[in-house]
């Protein structure tokens, strides 16, 4: 008898990896397109120089380094729910898994990629490898988020193998290099209970690995600002302000993506309303804690009289980014909050529309908390105010990394399952009880 | 081995900015044109900058030249990740430009504003590009690096060197960068700031003698004389 996990969506879930249509080649053409929009302005920059930009002195790091920010916070979506709920036992997860790990792997490559647009000489990369010192900051990051990185794909692979199998014996109609490749990245898995068994223990040893990386990661990006004397910037909430921007962006990103693929995948039934029913109470806890974090970072600074950090603050409150800030107010916290109150139970699309509220507040917060402090220095009172504003080459990049997000991923989901069909399992190969993942839940049963 | 070290007296001083046209020409700093100057992007390791304090009318306007402050405790070196930017054992602090990566995150910690990036490739008018320095620490830097105030580090080496070469030792007196040789009004001194009997020692316990953000421990080795 062929062992293979026992899942009734099995089908259902396959079913996006059997074809690839017109309209796929359609979507993935305008997102390449915009992609190579962005390397075209990339090469434009390298060959002219990072004067095309907005940049300028004192304000040095612009919507590159926002952007750092924010993809490498959005890459937090998946480790926190497949690595820090794993920890937590909460099984409810198991369906969401692969389609939130898939954000983490996919934003990656764009958070980092974004450092390396900054440079003045990316071609110099390697001088970090024969130079590097670890009193910087930046090294920290470059540290952090290449093991984050690698952690995630052996993560994210492990985690797949068990599926590739599935597909390799399943989906023998598939042109002749794909079931090649899916006999070699299935490594001859056979769904014995010992690989299962293996494999869990390996995921969960992982698990509380990803979870020290998660909170690493995001506070050494913090630090790159933290760690300066800089007016706005010095404070030690700013390691775990981030890291909460980060998980808070990251599961607001998930919703997106479930609610995504449900509708177009026809996944209703796996990816079913009890998953948006238990991220929404995620997301209000951290919805939450983001203004507590807000309003403590806030009031420390403004309760002291301290000349440049009130300059900083009130350039956010009442100046120069006054609509940014308050807009960033109102969509990370103000309409979202309500939104998941009031309206967010049972409906997918108003927790579609907060959550993207959310992302743009996010990046917005990335940008509000990077710019205002290099436009009023120290030296401010002897160098006036400086200013900036993204220029063309910036804006077609920013476009490209989101454009080159979604087209990794929607690529991904034409090859793979995106729901991990043996984490859904009802029964695994020579397991006895049957385990509490299953997605056929009553819908609204989790709230 | 001398420590260097600045002390501007900011009631000799009247912005002449001679001290900024002098070290243009010494240190081959490009010209960054009408636009890139509205944009914040001129090159000057030494700027005259007005500090004004005060509203209108009761209003008080101070001149600061600033050159680089060469901190004996550089917020740049901290975090620069390559070590393309490191103080020398004089305490001047230098940029590599062949190492250096442009991730520009020590412009961005530097508190006093000193390091500027090459935004483009540095130009010059063809006139003016006859009649740059030759000297190989002043040659001009690739675009996407970082450069500041050296101090005219080259004009110690060629000190040391005519010093050498007339068979004598060198004296910390026969160092002076362009900006203090320059200065019209006398405002500038330089010197061994280790050497208790130099002026910019004596000058720089002067009760009237501070120094920039003195509170964020960066000990800075230019010293200012307090006006009036």
């Amino acid at each position: 008898m062929k062992m293979e996990p026992k899942n009734q969506y099995t089908q259902k879930i396959l079913a996006p990896v059997r074809r690839v249509s017109t309209g796929d080649y359609l979507l993935w053409g305008v997102l390449l397109a915009l992609l190579l929009a962005g390397l075209g302005a990339w090469t434009w920059q390298f060959i002219e120089g990072l004067g095309i930009t907005g940049m300028n002195r004192p304000v040095y790091w612009g919507v590159y380094i926002t952007n750092f920010v924010f993809f490498i916070g959005l890459a937090h979506s998946g480790t926190f729910i497949s690595a820090i709920l794993r920890i937590a036992g909460q099984s409810w997860r198991a369906p969401l898994t692969r389609a939130a790990e898939a954000i983490t792997l996919f934003s990656l490559p764009f958070g980092a990629g974004s450092i390396i647009i900054d440079m003045g000489h990316p071609e110099r990369i390697l001088n970090l490898l024969f130079y590097g010192r670890y009193q910087s900051p930046i090294m920290w990051d470059v540290t952090a988020v290449s093991l984050y990185m690698l952690s995630s794909i052996v993560f994210f692979y492990f985690s797949l193998i068990p599926d590739i199998a599935m597909c390799r014996d399943r989906l023998t109609n598939v042109p002749r290099w794909q079931h090649r490749m899916y006999e070699i990245l299935a490594l001859g898995w056979n769904h014995s209970p010992e690989q299962y068994h293996r494999l869990e223990k390996v995921l969960d040893g992982m698990a509380v690995f990803m979870t020290m990386l998660v909170v690493t990661v995001h506070t050494v990006v913090s630090w790159l600002f933290g760690m300066t004397v800089q007016p706005g910037w010095h404070t030690a909430l700013i390691g775990p302000f981030f890291l909460l921007g980060a998980i808070l962006s990251g599961t607001a990103a998930v919703v997106i993506v479930l609610a995504v693929l449900r509708k177009v995948y026809k996944l209703e039934k796996v990816l079913h309303i009890g998953l948006f029913n238990s991220l929404r109470k995620l997301l209000i806890t951290f919805v939450l804690g983001w203004f507590y974090m807000m309003i403590a970072e806030h009031l420390t600074i403004g309760y002291s009289s301290m000349t440049e950090e009130l300059i900083v603050l009130t350039d956010k409150f009442s100046g120069t980014y006054a609509l940014i800030f308050w807009g960033m107010a109102t969509f990370v916290f103000g309409i979202p909050l309500l939104v998941f109150i009031f309206k967010g139970k049972n409906h997918i699309g108003w927790m579609v529309f907060a959550s993207v509220l959310i992302n743009i507040g996010m990046w917005m917060e990335r940008y509000i908390v990077i710019i205002p402090t290099e436009v009023s220095p120290r030296m401010l009172p002897v160098m006036g105010q400086g200013s900036y504003l993204p220029a063309l080459p910036e804006i077609l990049i920013t476009i490209a990394c989101f454009a080159g997000l979604i087209l990794l991923y929607a690529v991904f989901t034409r090859f793979f399952p995106i729901v991990p069909i043996w984490e859904t399992a009802q029964e695994l190969p020579g397991q006895v009880h049957i385990p509490e993942t299953s997605p056929a839940t009553s819908p609204a049963a989790s709230d | 081995m001398p420590r260097w070290g600045m002390v501007i007296d900011l009631d000799k001083c009247f912005a002449c900015q001679s001290c900024t046209a002098a070290c243009r020409m010494e240190n081959n700093t490009p010209l960054a044109g009408k636009d890139q100057a509205d944009m914040g992007r001129a090159i000057l390791w030494n700027e005259v900058l007005p500090f004004v304090e005060g509203e209108y009318p009761n209003i008080h306007t101070t001149m600061l030249p600033r050159p680089c402050m060469h901190c004996d405790n550089p917020a740049c070196i901290k975090v620069c990740p390559v070590q393309a930017t490191y103080k020398n054992e004089e305490g001047i602090v230098l940029v590599d430009y062949d190492r250096c990566i442009g991730c520009r995150m020590c412009t961005v910690a530097c508190p006093y504003a000193v390091r500027y990036f090459n935004w483009y490739e540095p130009e010059w008018p063809e006139e003016l590009k006859a009649h740059l320095n030759p000297e190989p620490e002043v040659q001009p830097r690739p675009k996407g690096v970082v450069e500041k105030c050296t101090f005219c580090v080259q004009r110690l080496r060629k000190a040391r060197e005519t010093a050498e070469a007339a068979g004598r030792t060198f004296n910390a007196t026969d160092y002076i960068p362009a900006c203090v040789q320059t200065c019209t009004g006398h405002a500038r001194y330089f010197g061994d700031l280790d050497d208790p009997k130099s002026l910019v020692s004596k000058l720089s316990h002067s009760p009237r003698a501070f120094r920039m953000f003195e509170e964020l421990g960066t000990q800075p080795k230019v010293y200012y004389l307090k006006q009036g």
